[in-house]
């Protein structure tokens, strides 16, 4: 089983770099960092690439060091060993011309309270050659924030600080955007439209970098994702591939259940999955209580139905489930455990 | 590439935001009047008991060595009554009033007293939150992620506290110059002060003595609090990078100037106290030519002192500060 994955897993790392268009510009990329903090070994040599124009995920439990990476991406932290390349540019030995490309939150988005938000842009602009009174402008439009934007940030909800900490961010043109797990704090309505806005910054050709603990938040935003898990990186790739490398499942609720079994099982194009192998969200399963799961390739589902019908079994539902990446998770985290 | 200019108006622009300085001239706008009012009842007192400054000085020299021929008072403290009385009496011989009832020698006395504590707690209310502020709230992230090198983050902050350092000196002596000259009126800026009195042992060499107009020995006094304060800031600011809480760092700071002027009021045999920075706060003291409070301390050798502590200070601040990984 964890054979299975681990080995899935990196093939698809490869894959996922060989298939690509190889002429896709790196535009971050982390080479075998370590970090050890106080003689623990925090990261354990992690890499990565993000291409431009991308929505990179960094998923992981708590704790498992995605701030650490993020920390150390954007020189807050030094790492122990390796290195970490932003548009070409060393983040340690260069850190003038590397951070330029790179906007970020870290966190909480924390501006100064006791000076308005406008100020507080002002401030950070100054910060960086070449931002002008016309790009602040520029920015708080982009986040929509007008009508606020002249009052005392402590009097803004954490909705307005997040809009503001991604006003900040964004004022320098960045290459990448670095946000460390954005959803926090935001109600469903912000978190979809964070979702959007995200998506069209990536349109306009910016890389994103958005870090989380939630599945659904990476498979719902992100084109790719590296996985995280105790400082090591498990695995690396496209999203949607990671995904349908689990082969679906295809769920039947029968009215006569041991006939219908007997039925399935004998046929060659069908595989029953047994309990113990089956990784489904139980949101899935609560919904069809007793259902029979298979894998079988999906133009054999309509004859199955007939040969059922046929057969007088009443065919309650079919359905068709993709493993989420939870699952996905689930079984490679275990197979950490198992190691 | 990027000037440290606006890094400088930043953090200018950060200390006036969070109404810090307002705060420490509130503080003076209550103290100065205070000490206005309570020279001013003195003054009142000394004017009904002598007609003639001369009368009261004289009466001080005799009570002060009257002092010296009891056998109850300790031999530390004979040593200062008989500088002073060496003092007292080369004024008298001079014919110049040392306590004139004026704006600038109210201001002179306010600056003097205010040295070795008042000062530097001022100070303090500035530069304790320069950093670890920052840190606890969390602002520090955003600003070392931004394109800037790290020592020049530190050199804008640091110049800055310079410039409300200075700015804070000036303030208080307007303030006192203002607001005592609407007592005791807004002359004596050319009255004589005499300056240059070399303490040896007990006795005082009045040989290099000369007079100054009273405005030059204002400014000489203030340059010397300015040089003092200066380290208090170049501490605080380390303080305030070592440390995260800035509760903490006020408290480190305090308890070492404390310690320092309990320690020189100890007049200490302790020879070594000397090389301590706050021991040697009260620079302006050499200027009047009061003893200092250990022997072998002298103008030249405080401020060596404070300019060693003030540089170490400034050494330690930047390489840390440069190499410290930021965890929270």
């Amino acid at each position: 089983m964890t054979l299975v994955t681990n080995d899935a897993v990196r093939g698809g790392t490869l894959t996922g770099n060989e298939r690509e268009p190889a002429e896709k510009e790196v535009v971050l990329s982390v080479q075998n960092v370590t970090k050890n903090i106080h003689g623990r070994t925090i990261i354990r040599g992690i890499s990565f690439d993000v291409h431009a124009g991308e929505i990179f995920g960094f998923l992981g439990p708590n704790g498992s060091g995605k701030t650490t990476t993020i920390r150390m991406l954007v020189d807050l932290i030094r790492p122990t060993s390796g290195d970490i390349y932003v548009c070409g540019y060393h983040v340690r030995r260069d850190p003038e011309k590397a951070l330029r490309h790179i906007g970020c939150i870290v966190e909480n988005p924390e501006m100064y309270g006791y000076m308005t938000g406008w100020e507080n842009l002002e401030h950070f602009a100054r910060m960086q050659h070449g931002i002008d009174i016309e790009r602040i402008r520029e920015v708080v439009e982009i986040v929509g924030m007008d009508a606020r934007i002249h009052d005392k940030v402590k009097t803004y909800s954490l909705g307005m600080r997040q809009r503001l900490g991604i006003a900040q961010a964004l004022l320098g043109k960045p290459r990448v955007l670095i946000l460390d797990e954005p959803t926090n704090g935001l109600d469903p309505k912000g978190i979809k439209e964070l979702r959007i806005f995200i998506r069209s910054l990536a349109e306009q050709g910016m890389s994103l970098f958005i870090s989380s603990h939630l599945l659904s938040e990476i498979q719902l935003m992100c084109d790719r994702v590296a996985i995280i898990s105790k400082g090591e990186v498990i695995a690396v790739g496209d999203v949607d591939s990671l995904v349908s490398r689990n082969e679906s499942y295809v769920l039947w609720q029968l009215d006569g259940r041991e006939a219908g079994l007997r039925l399935l099982e004998g046929d060659p194009n069908v595989r029953i999955v047994p309990e113990n192998e089956l990784r489904l969200d139980e949101s899935v399963t609560a919904l069809l209580p007793g259902a029979i799961a298979t894998t079988m390739a999906h133009e054999h589902v309509a004859s199955m139905i007939r040969k059922l019908s046929e057969a007088g079994i009443g065919i309650m539902a079919v359905q068709k489930v993709a493993p989420t990446l939870e699952e996905l998770f689930l079984t490679m985290t275990e197979g950490d455990t198992v190691e | 590439m990027n000037s440290i200019m606006p890094l400088i108006r930043n953090e200018t622009v950060k200390v006036w935001k969070k109404k810090r300085f307002l705060v420490v001239i509130a503080v003076l706008l209550v103290l100065i009047p205070v000490f206005t009012y309570a020279q001013m009842k003195i003054s009142l007192s000394n004017r009904e008991s002598f007609t003639d400054w001369r009368l009261q000085l004289q009466q001080k020299i005799t009570d002060y060595q009257n002092q010296l021929s009891s056998e109850r008072i300790p031999e530390e403290w004979k040593r200062y009554r008989r500088i002073a009385v060496q003092q007292m009496q080369y004024y008298l011989d001079h014919n110049v009033n040392p306590d004139s009832p004026n704006a600038v020698t109210f201001t002179r006395g306010f600056m003097d007293a205010s040295v070795s504590m008042f000062i530097p707690l001022l100070v303090l209310a500035i530069a304790s939150d320069l950093v670890s502020g920052e840190r606890s709230t969390g602002t520090m992230k955003m600003l070392l992620t931004r394109p800037v090198r790290r020592w020049k983050i530190l050199l804008s902050k640091f110049i800055a506290l310079t410039l409300y350092v200075s700015l804070l000196l000036l303030t208080t002596v307007v303030l006192s110059y203002l607001i005592a000259g609407l007592v005791f009126g807004y002359g004596g800026w050319s009255l004589p002060v005499f300056t240059g009195f070399v303490v040896h042992g007990s006795e005082v060499d009045s040989s290099a003595v000369h007079p100054v107009p009273q405005w030059m020995y204002l400014l000489m006094m203030t340059g010397l609090v300015w040089i003092s304060a200066m380290t208090i800031a170049c501490l605080a600011l380390m303080v305030s990078v070592l440390v995260r809480s800035t509760a903490a760092s006020i408290v480190t700071m305090m308890a070492a100037i404390i310690a320092g002027s309990i320690l020189s009021a100890m007049a200490s045999s302790w020879e070594s106290a000397k090389y301590i920075f706050s021991v040697n706060l009260e620079l302006t003291n050499y200027l009047a030519g009061s003893p200092p409070p250990i022997d072998g301390m002298n103008l030249l050798f405080s401020l060596a002192v404070l300019g060693f502590w003030a540089v170490s200070a400034l050494i330690v601040s930047f390489t840390v500060f440069t190499k410290q990984d930021m965890l929270n």
